[in-house]
């Protein structure tokens, strides 16, 4: 029944546009309007965090009619996501495609010379900023990032393992980082999915995670994980109660711990090269739109997320600062390709 | 499977001779790679040709034996496909390659059209009457499945961009 | 046990309702219809029509997605059977003994035990689900990087040592599969691996476009080179063919219980459904008597996969809903469709949310139930489509093996590479090069691999890991028993010899 009438709906869509335009009879002043479905890349595998929220998006976009054409999420996660970031650069002009992006956006082309970069595309929004925190074992003695990261001083170079999604991605980034101001040696293992990385700590396969917080919250709230600092310059601003006793808000900062890291990954939305500026302000337009949704205020609510927006050269700034931040500390780290 | 017969056709010799040197080809191309991205046992294990290169190695060798087995072969007069049976392998084949380039230059539904008509139409001898309602229906519920229903977009070519996809 | 069953009844109730039983079948409807074109596999399915249950209410949402994973499910052995093509990759091993009965004129017998052992893994897995959730969930705690290397070399020794084929075709053809398997990223290094600068490569060989090409085109070529017809297509195909299988179908019971545990256990660990189905196709030809004919058209060849693959794919429902670790891709879908409709997986939720968690289960019993009854009334009409003459058949098979490739990553590069995997097919078919261990070691060679890099990551390149606990140690030494079987029951049978 559902399936039934979306697609009414969806063939009557460009006969009402036709419509709209006859009635109006001068369509030449409205601003421009996708003309097809959108393609809506996502350079992740499905299930993942990206995947999670263009799938919500394409829902929220459906469910209060935001746009007249419908979003087709498509998932070109090889290679790291470069297979997803190539398939937007060839195609140039195209303004019925759009990309979310994760940290790999900078990390794939630096860690494996697929010839691609963020100047290839068009910024158009950035969502949201997801939130890195410092997870270990509920069981485990370590009740501070402090006593965490002297343990781990304390002990043999690399016997405490750290779980993460990827090789030479964001995750592995913050565990070289951490031991480079620390001094702290870690052993770095790495694995598919950020679900499977919490569910590895709290099997005590590895002794500590940086899970974003949707993919750990509900191993905390269980009992089965505790957090100990969050990768941010303040504190997590949402204050109701997660588990009996802890809110997001209580988790302190890396910074007031002794770790003084921020690594925030943003969930942004790109173009191809060579659109209009009307063609870029039609999705800002969109995306702000969908903020504005009760639904989008929720995801963000249970995925702890920092709720930052920002569109135009704001937003094109802050991605070329964050590719300088990643290429120093990939440099750092020795992650580059040879 | 294997017809023994002696008419004219691809010897099977030759064409197992073929396959075991493209594998070794294969194989000395998958060592080659690892080598370059290291193939040695780390203090961590194995990097990231490690694998790779002794799964090389092995394909290598087995490949020299089928190779060698191949060239001392008594039965060199056994055909690996007659020619009748050739030519039909290659009516289906060619056509396919073609239709597979089509789909690049018209997209999957008219190039699907094409092909289906002109298979049914050469091999099956079927009227007008017969092909129109496949090579028409299949691409049409096809295109109502996949863009419609599931929303997931196959190749398009101009005839769907007329239409406005 | 007594907390179980009432919440269970209650949970009936729930999944009962008008609305509720028609979105099942919906959803059975869709999924079989997307099991049976392949490439667009379960997980895509759920995923694309997960944002259209965004605004339902979150049970009729997940009871319409699990729905249309049941149908996958069952759908996925149609074109296996009939045409060779596995709809989905955990029906490959379906293929071995389906797709000969087929060409022998029994599809609709296949087709019944296929539908049949579904079913059956289906229902012991959801009794599991029912009555151990707690207790088993904890066990998959316990699998970290060593035991899962050590789940996929059981699978791995369950399954070769069988091939008919001369030795060194047999070594090279896997040899060739783990090779393939390798190409594109490492997921342990991050470095691109034999992509000699083609970029495109750097997603890999996926299983299931080698798979569409290996079997579906090269079985294409095949039968056009043997003049244009399916064999044994005349056979009669008749309604009562569901109770004549059936009446069969109960000699193989402990095949149908090996399955099914195998089956549970893979789901549940997560292993996954394709390493299940090679497993169980594996034990079951070692183990039966009739092991030597398998490959033939044997009716338990077709038994044991399926079985096998529905439990795993119901049991990995478990980790979902227990832990929030998918233990299929299709529930790792579900798992973001929970977080969508508001709710969050773990350990939480069979608390917070009784209804949704037992409507859930509830719903698997009926959903199942109601699939395998749309399933097999439609056998005959499906065994007909045989009878359609190979001319209109055989163009229209391509043009959805073409889709097939093509929706896996939506790359054209894909559809031409099936064509290619077509001529190895067909190739390797003709010179005695077995197909099953190139696959197998396709599917397992990717997972096996950094499970095994990760476990040396561990243990600073130490094997003995391997052994450092009664779990792994365990599988481990089952794994090399089955490996050297042949050996052991050749030296058992000269010990005890045969009574005449």
């Amino acid at each position: 029944m559902q399936i039934r009438s979306h697609t009414i709906a969806s063939l009557l869509a460009p006969a009402a546009v036709l419509a709209a335009g006859v009635v109006a009879g001068t369509p030449a002043l409205a601003a421009w309007e996708p003309t097809k479905p959108i393609e809506f890349i996502i350079p992740a595998g499905t299930g993942g965090g990206a995947d999670q929220m263009a799938r919500m998006l394409q829902g929220v976009v459906e469910k209060h009619k935001l746009s007249k054409q419908p979003l087709i999420v498509i998932n070109k996660a090889g290679g790291a996501g470069a297979e997803g970031f190539l398939d937007v650069k060839n195609s140039k002009g195209n303004p019925h495609k759009i990309i979310i992006t994760l940290s790999n956006l900078f990390t794939t082309p630096l860690a494996t010379s697929v010839p691609f970069n963020w100047k290839d595309l068009t910024p158009v929004a950035m969502l949201a900023l997801d939130e890195f925190i410092l997870w270990v074992n509920a069981e485990a003695p370590y009740k501070s990032a402090g006593e965490f990261v002297a343990a781990v001083k304390a002990g043999e170079a690399g016997k405490f393992k750290m779980g993460g999604t990827g090789s030479k991605q964001e995750d592995q980034i913050i565990t070289v980082w951490i031991e480079q101001i620390t001094g702290a040696k870690f052993t770095y293992v790495p694995y598919k999915g950020g679900g499977e990385v919490a569910t590895q700590l709290v099997g005590k396969h590895v002794d500590s995670t940086v899970n974003n917080p949707i993919e750990a919250v509900a191993q905390w709230r269980a009992g089965a994980l505790r957090p100990l600092c969050v990768f941010d310059a303040k504190r997590i601003d949402l204050k109701d109660k997660i588990t009996a006793t802890m809110s997001w808000n209580d988790i302190p900062t890396c910074k007031d711990s002794g770790l003084n890291i921020e690594y925030l990954m943003l969930r942004g939305i790109f173009m191809p090269a060579g659109v209009t500026a009307d063609q870029t302000n039609f999705y800002i337009d969109l995306f702000k739109k969908v903020r504005a949704t009760p639904e989008w205020a929720d995801f963000m609510k249970i995925g702890a997320f920092n709720t930052t927006f920002m569109s135009g050269k704001e937003y094109r700034d802050w991605v070329e600062k964050a590719e300088v931040t990643h290429k120093d500390l990939m440099t750092k780290a020795g992650f580059l390709a040879k | 499977m294997n017809g023994e017969s002696e008419q004219g056709g691809i010897s099977h010799k030759a064409v197992d001779l073929f396959v075991a040197g493209a594998i070794m080809a294969l194989a000395s191309l998958v060592m080659y790679d690892s080598q370059r991205i290291g193939a040695k046992w780390a203090f961590d294990g194995p990097q990231a040709g490690y694998f790779p290169f002794y799964v090389g190695l092995i394909m290598f060798m087995a490949s020299l034996v089928t190779f060698s087995l191949a060239l001392v072969s008594k039965k060199s007069r056994r055909v690996f496909v007659d020619s009748a049976r050739f030519r039909s392998v290659l009516a289906i084949f060619v056509p396919s390659a073609v239709y597979i380039g089509g789909i690049y230059l018209l997209g999957i539904y008219v190039a699907s059209t094409i092909f289906l008509s002109f298979f049914m139409r050469v091999h099956g001898g079927y009227r007008v009457q017969t092909i129109a309602p496949v090579a028409l229906g299949v691409p049409a519920f096809l295109f109502i499945l996949f863009e419609k229903w599931f929303l997931v977009p196959l190749p398009k070519g101009p005839v769907e961009a007329l239409f406005g996809y | 046990m007594a907390e179980s069953l009432e919440a269970l009844f209650h949970g009936f109730a729930v999944a009962m309702t008008f609305k509720n039983v028609g979105f099942m079948l919906i959803g059975i409807l869709l999924g079989v219809l997307i099991g049976v074109l392949p490439g667009l596999g379960g997980a895509n399915g759920v995923a694309i029509l997960l944002p259209l249950t965004f605004s339902m209410e979150p049970t009729s949402a997940i009871i319409m997605l699990s729905c249309i994973y049941w149908g996958a499910l069952f759908g996925g052995a149609i074109t296996s059977v009939l045409f060779n093509i596995p709809g989905e990759p955990w029906s490959v091993a379906t293929t071995f003994d389906g797709y000969p009965m087929a060409r022998d004129g029994r599809a609709g017998e296949a087709l019944t035990a296929a539908f049949t052992s579904s079913f059956f893994g289906a229902l012991v897995a959801v009794l599991v689900i029912t009555f151990l959730a707690p207790l088993v969930a904890k066990f998959a705690l316990r699998f970290g990087p060593p035991e899962f290397f050590a789940v996929y070399f059981l699978t791995f020794c369950s399954f070769v040592g069988m091939s008919k084929e001369p030795p060194a075709k047999t070594v090279a053809s896997m040899m060739l599969g783990f090779a393939l398997a390798a190409v594109g990223l490492d997921t342990v290094t991050g470095q691109p691996r034999m992509i000699f600068g083609v970029y495109e490569m750097i997603r890999g060989f996926d299983f299931l476009i080698a798979v569409i090409g290996l079997f579906g085109i090269g079985e294409i070529l095949l039968t056009m080179e043997e003049g244009l017809s399916f064999k044994g297509v005349s056979a009669k195909i008749n309604a009562r063919v569901v109770w004549q299988t059936w009446k069969e179908l109960p000699k193989y019971w402990a095949t149908s219980l090996r399955g099914a545990l195998v089956g549970c256990w893979m789901g549940i660990t997560p292993g996954g459904a394709t390493p299940a189905s090679f497993m169980s196709y594996g034990l079951a030809k070692r183990f039966s008597k009739d092991g030597p004919q398998f490959g033939t058209g044997k009716i338990e060849g077709v038994v044991a996969p399926e079985t096998a693959a529905h439990a795993a794919g119901t049991s990995a429902l478990l980790p979902m809903l227990t832990l929030g670790i998918p233990g299929s891709p299709t529930a790792a879908v579900l798992l973001g469709g929970l977080l969508i409709w508001g709710l969050q997986p773990g350990p939480l939720l069979f608390v917070e949310h009784k209804d949704f968690v037992w409507g859930l289960i509830a719903s698997i019993y009926l959903g199942n139930i109601v699939g395998l009854i749309i399933v097999l009334t439609t056998v005959p009409w499906w065994a007909a489509i045989l009878r359609i003459p190979f001319s209109i058949i055989g163009p229209v098979i391509i043009v959805i093996c073409a889709i097939g490739a093509f929706t896996v990553h939506n790359a054209m590069l894909d559809v031409a590479m099936m064509l290619f995997f077509g001529v190895i097919g067909y190739a390797f078919k003709k010179l005695n090069y077995p197909l099953a261990p190139l696959v197998l070691a396709l599917v397992l060679g990717d997972m096996a691999e950094s499970a095994f890099r990760q476990s040396m990551i561990v243990s600073k390149g130490s094997i003995a890991i391997f052994w450092s606990n009664g779990l792994v140690g365990g599988i481990m030494g089952l794994a090399l028993i089955l490996l050297l079987w042949p050996l052991i029951a050749g030296a058992k049978n000269k010990l005890i010899p045969k009574r005449t």
